[in-house]
């Protein structure tokens, strides 16, 4: 158990249309840390996200940010919890009627009344802490993927959050986009103290700038630790993932009946 | 085999009376919410904006051929009566009271609504509704209600344009083509319609605005985040509203008479 977590997850149970997702889930996000949950393909990373997030509620355990039970707080309160925290989604999700500036200044419309000089300043401040104050009038459509990313992390961080999170950062990355945003996320975090979630299954690139890590697997935390100690585990499923083997206790073949008696059926 | 049936009527029945209680849920949060989007007034505008100027040719369009066509048959039916001197009334009655409200809410419908839908759809699709909400913005509150108002208020100003230029293709095939004395076009409609028969038209195309522009925010803000979900929600969108705006028609109509 982490003393200081601004995220606490004890005992996690969901399942979504009688399919459990998590079996007895426990996570600590350390604060000031770059955190990365991974696993296999659904897993339920993003449900987990949704999960701390207040955008579902677990149907058993805890979910906690910040000392609040999530599942416990009203509407009110979980768009005020969300204030405090940033969210890159996969693509992005920029608002496509609005330009790159229009979209980092977007949350500053909604929550604050400052003027527009000091909306500006705000703005091409984040703009330039992704590098791209240049690109401040193009349209969403004009952006490349790394730079829709980039502009959705400068929208993540106008409001100061405490907690950033990123759900698959990486994914149709080209490797120069994918290093400049691996970059940020750990720059981001130590420059302005923030704590980070990324969720992915990149383990290399995660591995390289995340603090500790968290392998979910059949609903379950399979392994946790610094990326040193798993990569270095004995357990056959860690190793599989962890290096990318094709066959495993996630196998191969998709469960099927013997091979020649399937050939010898019509059908 | 008839338990089938039965069972496949009830869950039919059962998904019908789910959808309208959704629907009621939504109107009744839209209709809560009304007052503190018209603060926001700019966001309202542009919707209004993007709508009108949507349907606006097709509106124009449609109105003058409509126009044109009630001023032939009208001319056809009036002169087996001698008196085709009331073609301008006639007209005037069935555009405003009428046609204007209905084929223009059906344009709407098929024009502003189904791009509402879409739009909406997409949003849902590509994150930006889940976005929001992750940025503690209500999307009703910020993305729905606007394009809801924008509709409402759209509505009424396309169905007069829709009236006024249809008046003039009566007119022109009615006194250009006919031969029907312009005076009395225009002098006996002035005459014959009253402000209740121009009122029925505004009354109808404010409940047909509310009603496709509700139909087409709930589809396309329910609609399921895929290609398939967003068109579903498009076609819904035509076909829910094409039903409603002829049910309510009648019912206003035989409530005015």
């Amino acid at each position: 158990m982490t003393a200081d977590a601004i995220v606490r997850v004890r005992g996690l149970h969901y399942a979504i249309s009688g399919r459990p997702i998590f079996d007895g889930v426990d996570i600590d996000i350390a604060r000031g840390t770059v955190t990365a949950v991974m696993g296999p393909s659904g897993t339920g990373k993003t449900t987990l996200l949704r999960l701390i997030t207040g955008q579902l509620f677990a149907d058993r355990g805890l979910v906690e940010v910040d000392g609040r039970d999530v599942g416990k707080q009203s509407r009110r309160e979980i768009y005020r919890m969300r204030r405090r925290m940033g969210m890159l989604f996969q693509n992005g999700a920029l608002l496509t009627d609005l330009s790159v500036y229009d979209n980092v200044a977007f949350p500053l419309r909604e929550h604050t009344r400052l003027p527009e000089r000091l909306l500006r300043h705000i703005v091409l401040t984040k703009l330039q802490a992704v590098g791209l104050r240049g690109a401040w009038r193009l349209m969403p459509a004009e952006l490349s993927g790394g730079m829709a990313r980039r502009v959705a992390i400068a929208r993540a961080i106008v409001m100061d959050p405490e907690l950033l999170i990123y759900d698959e950062p990486f994914v149709g990355l080209d490797p120069i986009s994918m290093g400049v945003v691996l970059r940020l996320i750990r720059r981001l975090n130590d420059t302005l103290g923030l704590t980070s979630i990324v969720v992915s299954h990149d383990v290399r690139e995660v591995s390289a700038v995340a603090d500790h890590l968290y392998l979910l697997s059949g609903g379950k935390v399979v392994a946790s630790g610094p990326p040193a100690t798993l990569a270095d585990s004995d357990r056959e499923d860690v190793r599989q993932f962890m290096h990318g083997l094709p066959d495993g206790p996630v196998p191969f073949h998709y469960p099927a009946p013997e091979y020649d008696q399937q050939l010898r059926r019509a059908r | 085999m008839l338990p089938a049936i039965l069972r496949e009527l009830s869950q039919s029945l059962q998904g019908a009376l789910i959808a309208l209680g959704g629907y009621a849920l939504f109107a009744a949060r839209l209709f809560v919410e009304s007052p503190r989007a018209l603060l926001r007034f700019r966001l309202v505008i542009d919707q209004v904006h993007n709508a009108g100027t949507l349907s606006l040719v097709i509106i124009m369009l449609s109105g003058l051929f409509v126009g044109m066509v009630l001023g032939l048959q009208g001319f056809d039916l009036l002169e087996r009566f001698g008196s085709e001197e009331s073609l301008g009334t006639a007209v005037a009655l069935g555009l405003l009271k009428e046609l204007g409200p209905v084929v223009t809410a059906l344009l709407f419908a098929g024009r502003a609504g189904t791009a509402l839908a879409s739009e909406l759809g997409l949003m849902r699709a590509t994150d930006q509704i889940a976005a929001m909400e992750m940025m503690a913005v209500d999307p009703v509150r910020r993305v729905v209600m606007p394009r809801f108002l924008g509709g409402v208020i759209a509505m009424p100003l396309l169905a007069a344009i829709f009236s006024m230029i249809g008046l003039y293709g009566a007119q022109l095939v009615g006194v250009q083509l006919m031969g029907v004395d312009s005076g009395q076009y225009w002098s006996q409609m002035r005459a014959a319609v009253e402000t209740a028969d121009v009122m029925e038209g505004v009354i109808k195309s404010v409940v047909f605005g509310v009603a496709c522009s509700l139909i087409a925010v709930y589809e396309g803000y329910h609609s399921m985040p895929t290609a398939e979900g967003v068109g579903r929600a498009t076609t819904r969108t035509v076909v829910i509203s094409s039903v409603v705006v002829l049910l309510l028609d009648y019912i206003l109509t035989a409530v005015m008479r």
